[in-house]
């Protein structure tokens, strides 16, 4: 990650895609969600839903884990460059999260997250706090999650 | 026919779920499936992060908190999902060997203008350790069938 003082207000992270099946959308339900019309065709399908659709946390950890490979990967060519990276997190939590449409077996999500505040943390002086909006949207076009986060990040301080 | 209807979501109503104990294995297994970070995965590399020990994915916080309603209360509901999180602030980290509890409180209840055959449901859950102490808090509306479509309320 980069440093607190070098994330600006309107950084976009493109962080990827993910397809969701009936297999990847029943087996998370079953663990998490087990809600009919999550886990069983025959059920969705009586539902308002009208057919299969993944859990709502299934969308948004969907985004969770791209998000953590996206930073990975600009973490290894900073340091490919030489460049020092910053510590990230914890997370206070999150809000606004809205479900805007049913995800379906078949549609690929594109999800990516922009910054929208910065602000230094009162409690922990070495670390400010990124606020960013993530949006996932589908193969339509049509945003499907939206929510707004924030975490901790570290500040660069007296380091090069 | 599922027993709890969106009538039966009284203002004010409290329900108390669990206990579930949260294991090391299970925090390790769910961050290196979905929230890989060295202070969900790794002692050593946890007590080095702001975390300060291993805790679990506040995501996986709010999964067990969706299993543990959904076994205690929605299966046998008229759940038709949600349209999302108001807020979710995780307080203080879920290490591993916590005994959780949710607790559901009824925040408020209207019918849907446009869908008399649904009615939407405000909680407040918060995620208790074994203390009492509240690990984290979600405020969130969901969606149930109402047992009288369109009656007057």
């Amino acid at each position: 990650m980069k440093f607190f003082e070098d994330i600006q207000v309107g950084d976009v992270f493109e962080v990827g895609r993910y397809t969701f099946t009936a297999d990847n959308i029943k087996n998370f339900a079953t663990r998490f969600d087990p809600q009919s019309f999550h886990v069983d065709e025959e059920a969705a399908a009586r539902s308002h839903f009208g057919a299969l659709v993944a859990s709502g946390w299934h969308t948004a950890l969907a985004w969770m884990r791209l998000m953590i490979d996206h930073r990975r990967r600009m973490d290894e060519a900073m340091l490919a460059r030489g460049e020092p990276v910053a510590g990230i997190g914890p997370a206070l939590g999150f809000r606004e999260l809205k479900w805007l449409k049913p995800v379906y077996v078949g549609d690929t999500i594109a999800y990516k997250s922009e910054v929208i505040e910065t602000r230094l943390s009162e409690s922990r002086p070495h670390a400010g706090l990124m606020t960013f909006r993530s949006i996932g949207v589908n193969q339509n076009g049509e945003p499907v999650i939206s929510l707004v986060s924030t975490t901790f990040v570290e500040r660069r301080g007296d380091k090069p | 026919m599922p027993k709890l209807h969106w009538e039966d979501f009284q203002t004010g109503a409290v329900a108390v779920y669990g206990p579930r104990l949260v294991t090391r294995e299970e925090i390790v297994a769910f961050a290196a499936e979905f929230d890989p970070q060295p202070m969900h995965l790794d002692e050593a590399a946890a007590s080095a992060t702001l975390l300060g020990g291993l805790g679990a994915s506040g995501w996986h916080t709010c999964c067990l908190l969706m299993r543990m309603i959904a076994d205690g209360f929605l299966h046998d509901s008229t759940s038709m999902g949600s349209p999302g999180i108001e807020e979710m602030r995780w307080l203080k980290p879920l290490r591993p060997g916590t005994q959780i509890r949710v607790r559901a409180t009824v925040l408020e209840s209207r019918p849907s203008k446009s869908r008399p055959e649904m009615g939407l449901t405000k909680f407040r859950y918060e995620v208790l350790d074994g203390t009492g102490e509240s690990l984290a808090e979600m405020t969130t509306t969901a969606l149930f069938g109402r047992r009288q479509p369109g009656a007057p309320t």
